[in-house]
Order: structure tokens, then sequence, then C-alpha cells
């Protein structure tokens, strides 16, 4: 028989958006200078669902005097376990918000409720308490006796996750009694706004966070803004290169978490069932809108006859649609240019001459969406191979030997992330050593947590973000 | 599809042949079956898909009792109850079979009579299973002698554990051998195989020797009849299916009592196995304070309120 599951949506009645949002300055809501704003669509249907203000010159300018002097006057000089205070308090508002800032995530950013209400939302607020704790133990964190903050730190975050982003971000810079001014990417820039909300809630001194909304331009005059002790971008490998050029001979500190490609090697006696599992997660988890998604299968050869039936037919049970529906597996493509990305790339994959499967998906009329996507006889030289796609399109390669499989995952410029399948702990071990990847998964994908270091190899960026070692970005 | 891991099952049944293939199957991972697992219990299941969900639950329900203190009027008060779940609603299904120990088959029987339901018998030394084959043969052959259509047997946990799988094997075709036309059900007790490595092997030597259903557990033994248990079960008939063409079915028993569960154990067969379990005659569940909590929710779907326990009948 057929059991089809009725539509079962979040109801959206737990977020009030207003009409607009002004620019959030020295702990208040402000218009920008210029008059200017962007709307933020919801990427589902289409739907317009709030305007924000573009930040320019002369309010960059003014956030950046608001962060300066909060860091001089107020926050530098409060204790560890004041600031702690601080931290564990929006975290724990963060926590009784939770089901309003996850809704309003999936609308914003068009991913699925699934994934806001239990991965993204739950990992911020641990973010937030993890980092609230290290506040008043900093001299025992191994980066000396008495770190010092850096003084004003420009953040840049990306639109993939774009609450779980800021809290990185934030989190580790407040700890260790930094100022920040975040720019949110121009088309999620909602939850961010909730979050200054958030800190007027939890009474932090103004100054401490302020959030410019905007697009590149303003990025671009935050992190070139010369009072800026610190500089710290998640998002595309040639943005991090701008502002790498841009920052280069000056005395601001820089962190980059860029792109990725990568390199999920399934073994020949890999636990099949939950390796097909890792594979999916790895790759539909968030549309693979995430910067160290399996985006590169290497499979044995001795097995791929096996695997890809099986993973074929899971990728079929994937349920696309309403980011909102509890049900929904793979939501929308976050933009309109990103879904020309995607096909431009994919349309290359067909053209160089690897084999393109989707699954029979019925995609919403309005909205921007993109089918699940396997291509097969793939080679190292394709574009589909080579290039961060940052979509739902798995590339499979083969390979025979263990050397072959971490040559070929390593044969990348990136190097952010990997996974090995094998039921055999000296092999796991033998490739974790020789992968050149800042997270390798062993027999597991995508699995975060606040005290485990995150960052790249070589154009995957440099620094490292959570744990213990995220702490050292911010102190001098 | 093809699957070359377990499509290397020998023709001739030697304790060689068996090792090589049961060891030969690909493994499994305990945190990433239990995410698995964790993940479908997040389905949410609403309204209309609700509704038949349940209907579809109850039809599926064993509903059983296994106590020494069973005597004859609690066996036909349940049976009454299995025919007819609700008094007050006819609309509602038949349970799929009245599970009982074999000196209460006859009495089942009887009262079932011209309903259409079944009656499952558990035989072969229930629970322990601590007898020699010639008692679980003439257990098993009495039961289905009184009128059992199904037999729900147990294996020997402890060859298992020993690697005597040619053990197992043998019990297990000798039982099917004693009954006949009445389908076998055989028990794993996955709580004392303890890993999902065990579980994945039990299945599908239990379905090598001709196991018409592969069933979690006694209810003696707990844990019992876990979600992840249950996924690498269905994982099992499926590959078996893929391999031989041949259905097997899956009885989850102990532990689920409450509507969510039997809910969510129909989310895993509906996305590990496929809608074609979706029968009785190859998914059951294996309960008996799981039906009233069934009938309540179906109550409140229907008629928008929650009626109380004392509404529904004890047994």
């Amino acid at each position: 028989m057929i059991f089809e599951y009725a539509p079962a949506p979040e109801s959206r009645s737990v977020v009030t958006l207003r009409e607009s949002y002004g620019l959030f300055i020295d702990g208040e809501f402000t218009p920008a200078e210029s008059g200017e704003h962007l709307t933020s669509l919801n990427p589902a249907d289409e739907t317009k669902l709030a305007q924000v203000a573009v930040a320019g010159p002369a309010d960059v300018d003014r956030a950046v005097a608001a962060a300066r002097r909060a860091h001089d006057t107020v926050w530098s000089r409060m204790s560890g376990a004041e600031r702690g205070k601080y931290l564990f308090r929006i975290a724990r508002i963060i926590q009784e918000r939770s089901r309003e800032l996850a809704v309003l995530e999936s609308l914003d950013n068009g991913k699925p409720i699934k994934e806001t209400r239990d991965v993204d939302l739950p990992l911020v607020a641990a973010h937030f308490f993890y980092y609230a704790g290290w506040a008043d133990k900093l001299a025992h964190a191994g980066l000396g006796p008495a770190p010092r903050s850096l003084g004003v730190a420009a953040q840049v975050i990306p639109w993939n996750f774009p609450l779980l982003m800021l809290a990185w971000k934030i989190a580790p810079a407040l700890a260790t009694g930094n100022t920040v001014v975040l720019k949110p990417a121009e088309t999620t820039p909602l939850t961010a706004l909730v979050f200054a909300e958030i800190c007027q809630e939890a009474d932090l001194p103004p100054g401490v966070v302020n959030i410019l909304t905007g697009e590149g331009g303003t990025g671009r005059t935050l992190v070139e803004h010369p009072d800026v002790d610190k500089v710290a971008f998640t998002g595309s490998t040639e943005v991090g290169r701008q502002i790498a050029r841009a920052v280069a001979g000056t005395d601001k500190r820089l962190t980059l978490e860029l792109g990725g490609k990568g390199a999920n090697i399934v073994y020949d006696d890999a636990a099949i069932d939950q390796a097909v599992e890792g594979i999916v997660s790895g790759i539909f988890f968030n549309q693979g809108h995430v910067c160290c998604a399996g985006s590169r299968l290497l499979v044995q050869e001795s097995i791929v006859d096996e695997l890809m039936p099986r993973l074929k037919e899971r990728v079929a049970k994937l349920r696309l649609g309403d980011p909102l529906d509890k049900n929904t597996d793979i939501g929308a493509i976050n933009s309109a240019a990103q879904l020309e990305r995607i096909r431009d790339l994919v349309d290359s994959g067909e053209a160089e001459g690897a084999e393109r499967w989707s699954p029979a998906c019925d995609l919403p009329e309005n909205g921007y969406w993109f089918a699940p996507t396997i291509f097969t006889g793939v080679g190292q030289a394709h574009r589909v191979a080579r290039e961060e796609i940052f979509g739902p399109v798995l590339s499979v390669l083969t390979f025979r030997t263990p050397e072959e499989a971490v040559g070929k995952a390593n044969n990348t410029p990136y190097g952010l992330s990997a996974g090995v399948w094998t039921e055999k702990g000296s092999r796991m071990l033998w490739t974790a050593e020789r992968l050149r990847a800042g997270v390798v998964w062993s027999n597991t994908f995508n699995k975060f947590d606040p005290t485990s270091p995150f960052g790249g190899y070589k154009e995957s960026g440099y620094g490292r973000e959570g744990g213990r070692h995220g702490l050292e970005a911010y102190v001098g | 599809m093809p699957v070359p891991h377990t499509a290397s099952a020998p023709e001739a049944t030697t304790d060689r042949a068996l090792r090589t293939f049961l060891h030969g199957l690909p493994g499994v991972d305990e945190v990433g079956a239990r995410a698995r697992a964790q993940d479908l219990s997040t389905r949410s299941i609403k309204t209309t898909a609700k509704a038949q969900a349940i209907d579809l639950a109850i039809s599926m329900i064993d509903l059983t009792t296994l106590e020494g203190a069973d005597t004859p009027g609690k066996v036909r008060s349940l049976c009454t109850k299995a025919a007819l779940p609700d008094p007050s609603d006819r609309t509602v299904p038949g349970v799929g079979a009245v599970c009982v120990y074999p000196d209460m088959v006859p009495t089942a029987v009887e009262a079932l009579r011209g309903t259409g339901i079944g009656v499952a018998s558990v035989a072969t030394a229930f629970p322990a299973g601590r007898a020699p084959l010639s008692v679980k043969i003439a257990d098993t052959a009495a039961a289905v002698a009184d009128g059992a259509s199904e037999i729900d047997m147990v294996i020997d946990r402890g060859a298992f554990l020993a690697g005597d799988y040619l053990k197992v094997h043998e019990e297990i075709v000798a039982v099917k051998e004693a009954c006949g036309d009445a389908h076998l059900k055989v028990i794993l007790e996955t709580g004392e195989l303890v890993t999902y490595d065990n579980v994945r092997r039990a299945s599908h030597l239990a379905m090598r020797a001709g196991a018409d259903f592969i069933k979690t557990s006694t209810g003696k033994i707990s844990p019992a009849a876990t979600p992840p248990v249950v996924l690498v079960m269905l994982e099992a008939v499926r590959d078996h299916f893929a391999e031989t063409g041949r259905r097997v079915g899956v009885k989850p028993a102990g532990g689920i009592r409450t509507t969510k569960d039997a809910i969510r154990n129909l989310v895993l067969v509906n996305e590990t196995a496929g809608p074609a379990w979706l029968t009785p005659d190859l998914f059951r569940i294996g309960a008996s304070s799981l039906l009233n909590d069934l009938l309540m929710q179906r109550t409140r779907l229907t008629t928008g309120t929650y009626p109380g326990p004392d509404y529904y009948t004890l047994d």
C-alpha cells in the first residue's frame, strides 16, 4: 500500500517580522544614512519577507566607532566571569526563542525546518554556552598567562548557515573581550537582526555587537576599515582572496574559512547501509550548501555496482518541498544566482561527458529548486570534480587501492573536509593520516560540535574556529 | 538490485559455508544505525496519514498474552477484543492475530472461529528455548495440531553466540517442517544478541533456514524491539528479497506501547523495506497495551475528543 505523509507544516505564526529593519549600531536600530535598502526573499516561493537597510561607508564608520568605544571602555575591561554571564544569558534566550529562530531561518534561507530545528539552532546555543564557559578561563587555555583581546573584529558571514556562522564568529570574539561588527549575507540577514534584538534583551552593553546588513560593498568597506583589528570571513574562495589582498600589509589579523571539494572515501569493507546514509547526508544536507560537503564520492571499484543502486534507491526517497514541512529533507536553493551557478556547473558536467542522474522528483513551480543529482563516470579533469558546486550535486569517482584513494582525495586546491568509511581501524588511521583536510570524519559525515576545531588547508582558508583553537584567533 | 555480499549464499548448508556467508555480510555501524533510526523517528505523521497509519497498525497487531497466569477466560476475552477492538465503532479493523502459549491454542481457536483472525502460538520451549530439539518439535506439532496457523519459535541464542550456526539453522529447518502449512516466525531475541552485526547475521540465518517472518524479541528480555534493531532487520529482509525474490516479514515485539511507537515503526518499514511490506502479511507488531492507545488516538481523530482509558476494555 502507499503510505502518503500528509502535509505537516510548522506554523509560521511564531515569527513576527517587521516590514523593514535598520542597522544595529551601538545597541540601537538606526536607518542607513543613504536610505538604501534591499529586500530579503523567501527562496521557497519568492515572496518578500522584509526590507533591510544597506550600510554605506558612513554607517560602517559609526559601527566601528561604537565597537571601539565599547571595547576600550567596557567590554575588554570587564572580568571574564562577567562577560561569561552575558554569553550564558544570550545562549539561554536563543534556546527560549529557538522555535521562532528556526522558522525564520527556514523562511529566509530555504533550508528544511527539520535541519534548523534539530541542527542549526541546537548548535547555535551550544556555541554560545561553550564559549561562555571559556570567558573566565582564558588564562588556562594555553594561550599565555593573560591573553588580551585584539579590539574590534570585522566579521563577514555567508548565507548557508546564517545564524550558526554568526555564532561561530561572535561567541569566541565576545568571550575573549573583543567587540564585533558583523555583516550577514545579503540574502539571509533576518536571523542576525533578531539576534540583535536578543542582545538588547540580554542587556548587552551598547556597541559590543553591531550588525550591518548590506551587499558585497558593505562587506568590503567593513574589512578595509582602518580601525578594525581583526577580520574573520567565511564564504567563497574568490572573495577570500580579495580580502586577503585588502588586509595584506596592515596589522589586521585574518582568518578565512572558504570553499571545499570534500572527498568521501568508501572502502569495500564499509558498513554499507550506514555509508549510504553518510554519502546522502554528506552532499544533500542543507541542499549541499555546505563548504565541507562530501561532494566527491570516491568508491572502491569492487563495490561500485553494489553501492550505486543502493545509493540511488535511497536518494529517490528524499522528500523535496516546502521547507516548513517537518517531513521535508531537501529545501529550496537559497537564491536565483546560486541556482544559476548550480545549473551552469551541472550543464558542464553533462557537456564534458559525465552521466547525470536524478530521481523522479516534482519541483515546486515558484521559488528556486534543484533536484538531487548524481554524476557517475566522472573523471578528475571534469569541472564537476574540481569546482565547488555548492548544491545538491554529487560526483562519483572510483579508485582501486588506498594509495589511489588518498591521491585523488588530495588532488584538489581545497582541503576542508573528508570522510572515510571502513570497518578496519588500521586502514582508517592510515587514510586519515594522509588526507590533507582540516576535518576528517570517520564513518560519519557533517558532524559538528562547538568543542571541535574546524578549518581548512590550502585554498579552503586558514585559522581554526571552534574549540580551544577558536580562541586563538581572537587574542594577542 | 545486485547484492554480491549476500548473493554468494552457498548451495550446501555446512557449518563452514554458513560461517563464510554470515561473516561475509557487510557490517553495521552502530552509531550510524542509531542515527538513521533517530532521524526517521522525527517524521511527523498527521491527519489523514495518521488515520491511515492507525488502522494499518491495528490490523498488524499480534494481540498477545504470554503469562504463566493466563486462563481460558482471559484468552477468550482477548479473542473477543481481537475480533472487535472497539464495540462502539464497528469500522475499526480486527487485529492480525492472537498470540498465546501452546496450551491455550484450542481455547483461542474456538473463540476466534468465524472471525478470520488466526491464532499464533509461541513454541519451542518459549522463551528460553532451552529444551532438546525433540521437545521443541513436539511443542510445535501440538500447537499446529490444535489449530495454530502461525508459530513463533525462538532460536538457540546460546548456540548462535557460540558460533554454532549450523545448529541454529537445523533447528529452524526442523521446526519449519513441523509447522506444515502454519507460518513460521523466528524470534531472534535481539536483546541477547546485543550487537547489530549479530542481528543482521541472525536475520539472514533465519531467512535462509526458511523463516516466513523474523521477529525481534520474546518480550521477556529488555531491550526488545528498539528502532535501530527493527531498522537492521528491515534492511535484511530488503536485501534478502533483492537476492532471492522472496519477501520475508518482520515482527517487532516488546516495548511498543504507544501510537507514536507504532507509527514510527510503520515509517521505518515505509522508508527501509518499502511500501510492499506495509501489510499484515509482511509486518506485525507484537503487543498488548498498544491496541488501547491506538483506539484512543483513533477516537480522538474521528471525534475530536480524547476519551479516558476507562472507556476501553482492558482485554
